[in-house]
């Protein structure tokens, strides 16, 4: 345990100093920022105003970079790390391989989730400086959200990193996997549904296991609790869900992928060439 | 201490280990040499429990990949090229500490002992330093604790004369009771450093043999050099070996740890046909350097 906890701390340690977390901080707290700039908290859009309107917008705009970021920099900076010989030392030391893996995806998730979240909170102390109404309901589910949304994503890089050996190969392999994610949230579900290729269960079914999809429909769910947005895809999910059913898959299933291609990962970790 | 039985090892269709076998005793000081490519680093790789592999690697009984934290805990290392960590120095010297149970202080000693005043920099990140402070350093965590085998890739490649002395030294001290592997392309590097030369070609080891020992790792010679006119290469050269010109570039004096003789010679030759007069006495090193 004292391994993995000194291990994490190095990640932290470590990351803290690389570019792409300067990078990352700068675009959430860009995003929180801007959008108390533009005025979005004074502003009425489908009876959203305050805080919950500025939330449901950094909620909308995080899910669409924070995977691809936590994809690429996960595995650019794992990958990357055993390239230039990082591995190589520090796995001459007496860690153990649980202790390293779990170690680092600790260390990153701290690294990856702060900022998220940190930017979110500063969002919520302005507004109770300002005397603006916080949607509290809506800030936790959205932090829950998001702690789910960065395991998953952290997972599944962690993943990607262990089996690609290569920096370029790993950064492409988790390109391809986000766009494929991307692709499914509309584009493709939409085009083999309108082509009458698959029945809409099936389209739905997909839908539902493609995290990217779930994080977006969960937030929505949060503003648009019959889904109306989503046609009729809504009744499939509601009645197979219910509203408060569904909120919470949005948060477990993630989490269980994320998870599983964590352990998959420390599995192929502990059976492969460690630099 | 260490067994290697037959071991193997591919990477893709392209075999790098092919069935080495080696057995190494408590106290052996092994200079593991070959060209690029021979499998230097892949038998180093497999004794640190990092690459998988054919055959079976056994450090006091103990296989270093299923049993990590136990063999380890007993192994110093110093690559050949420093790992590039943005870490601070003091969270590197901390971490290093802690999963090896040794004392951070201990490892500053040592560090302190081959000129590196890690107090100094302990908010440095360690890939802003100087090759020499980053071996300085990584020779420091290796030594600053209680280790039974010594893994050394290249250890004094970046070193100052005077630092190499001071790391011979050191070396000199474990002597009764550790095992040391040193890696090196070429043998006069580290010739006088070893007691046994095992020497690795396309995977395989084609020479394995002893070094008479003559000299203490300890030792120093005192150097003058006469030449026969002032030369500005031999010059620049001989300063890198931290020699004082006595007169006008012609007379040279300074001092050479035993084990770097060969080397330092090796580097004269070069200027043999400027060389009239060299003489080299074995003093004591405490005497010197203080």
């Amino acid at each position: 345990m004292k391994a993995l906890l000194l291990t994490a701390r190095l990640d932290i340690v470590e990351s803290l100093r690389a570019r792409w977390f300067l990078i990352y901080s700068l675009v959430f707290g860009g995003i929180v920022a801007l959008l108390f700039a533009f005025g979005l908290t004074e502003s009425r859009v489908l009876g959203f105003i305050g805080l919950s309107r500025l939330l449901v917008t950094y909620i909308q705009l995080t899910m669409a970079i924070l995977p691809v970021f936590v994809l690429i920099t996960t595995v650019r900076s794992v990958a990357g790390d055993r390239e230039a010989g990082v591995f190589e030392y520090l796995l001459s030391l007496p860690v153990s391989l649980a202790a390293w893996f779990w170690g680092k995806i600790l260390g990153r998730y701290v690294t990856i989730f702060l900022p998220v979240f940190a930017a979110m909170l500063a969002a919520v102390l302005w507004s109770l400086f300002k005397s603006i109404d916080v949607p509290w309901a809506m800030f936790f589910y959205y932090t829950g959200l998001l702690a789910s949304m960065a395991w998953c994503f952290l997972g599944i890089g962690m993943l990607i990193s262990t089996l690609a050996r290569g920096t370029d190969v790993a950064q492409g392999a988790a390109f391809m996997v986000w766009l494929s994610m991307l692709l499914f949230l509309d584009l493709i579900l939409l085009g083999v549904m309108i082509q009458g290729r698959v029945v809409p269960e099936v389209a739905v079914g997909i839908a539902l296991l493609n995290p990217l999809q779930v994080f977006r429909t969960a937030a929505l769910a949060m503003f648009d609790p019959q889904l109306i947005v989503l046609g009729p895809s809504a009744y499939v999910i509601l009645d197979l869900f219910g509203n408060g059913g569904y909120r919470l898959y949005a948060l477990l299933y993630p989490l269980a992928i994320g998870s599983l291609c964590a352990l998959l990962g420390y599995l192929t970790f502990r059976r492969s060439d460690l630099p | 201490m260490i067994r290697f039985e037959n071991v193997g090892k591919d990477f893709k269709k392209h075999r790098v280990l092919d069935g080495v076998s080696l057995e190494v005793a408590l106290g052996e000081r092994i200079a593991l040499i070959g060209s690029n490519g021979a499998g230097k680093t892949t038998l180093i790789r497999c004794l640190l429990g990092e690459y998988t592999h054919q055959g079976t690697v056994t450090i006091a009984g103990h296989s270093p990949r299923d049993e990590r934290t136990r063999v380890l805990g007993k192994v110093g290392f110093v690559p050949q090229l420093p790992p590039p960590l943005k870490m601070p120095v003091g969270q590197l010297v901390k971490f290093a500490a802690a999963v090896c149970r040794s004392d951070a202080e201990c490892i500053r000693a040592v560090a302190r002992r081959l000129g590196l005043a890690v107090d100094e920099i302990l908010a440095r990140p360690f890939n802003r330093l100087s090759g020499g402070m980053k071996q300085k350093l990584l020779i420091a965590i290796a030594l600053g604790r209680d280790t039974q085998l010594l893994v050394l890739d290249e250890p004094a490649a970046n070193l100052d004369p005077e630092a190499r002395h001071i790391f011979f030294g050191l070396l000199a001290e474990r002597l009764d009771n550790t095992t040391m592997i040193i890696s090196s392309h070429r043998l006069d590097e580290v010739a006088s450093l070893v007691n046994r030369v095992v020497e690795m070609d396309t995977g395989r080891i084609v020479l394995d043999d002893r070094v008479a020992e003559e000299s203490k790792l300890s030792a120093l010679f005192e150097v003058h050099l006469t030449l026969s006119r002032a030369d500005a290469a031999i010059a620049k050269t001989l300063g890198t070996w931290q020699f004082v010109d006595r007169r006008d570039g012609v007379e040279w004096h300074g001092s050479v740890s035993g084990p770097d003789r060969l080397r330092f010679l090796g580097m004269v030759s070069r200027y043999v046909g400027l060389l009239s007069r060299i003489e080299m006495q074995e003093v004591d090193s405490r005497v010197v350097l203080q």
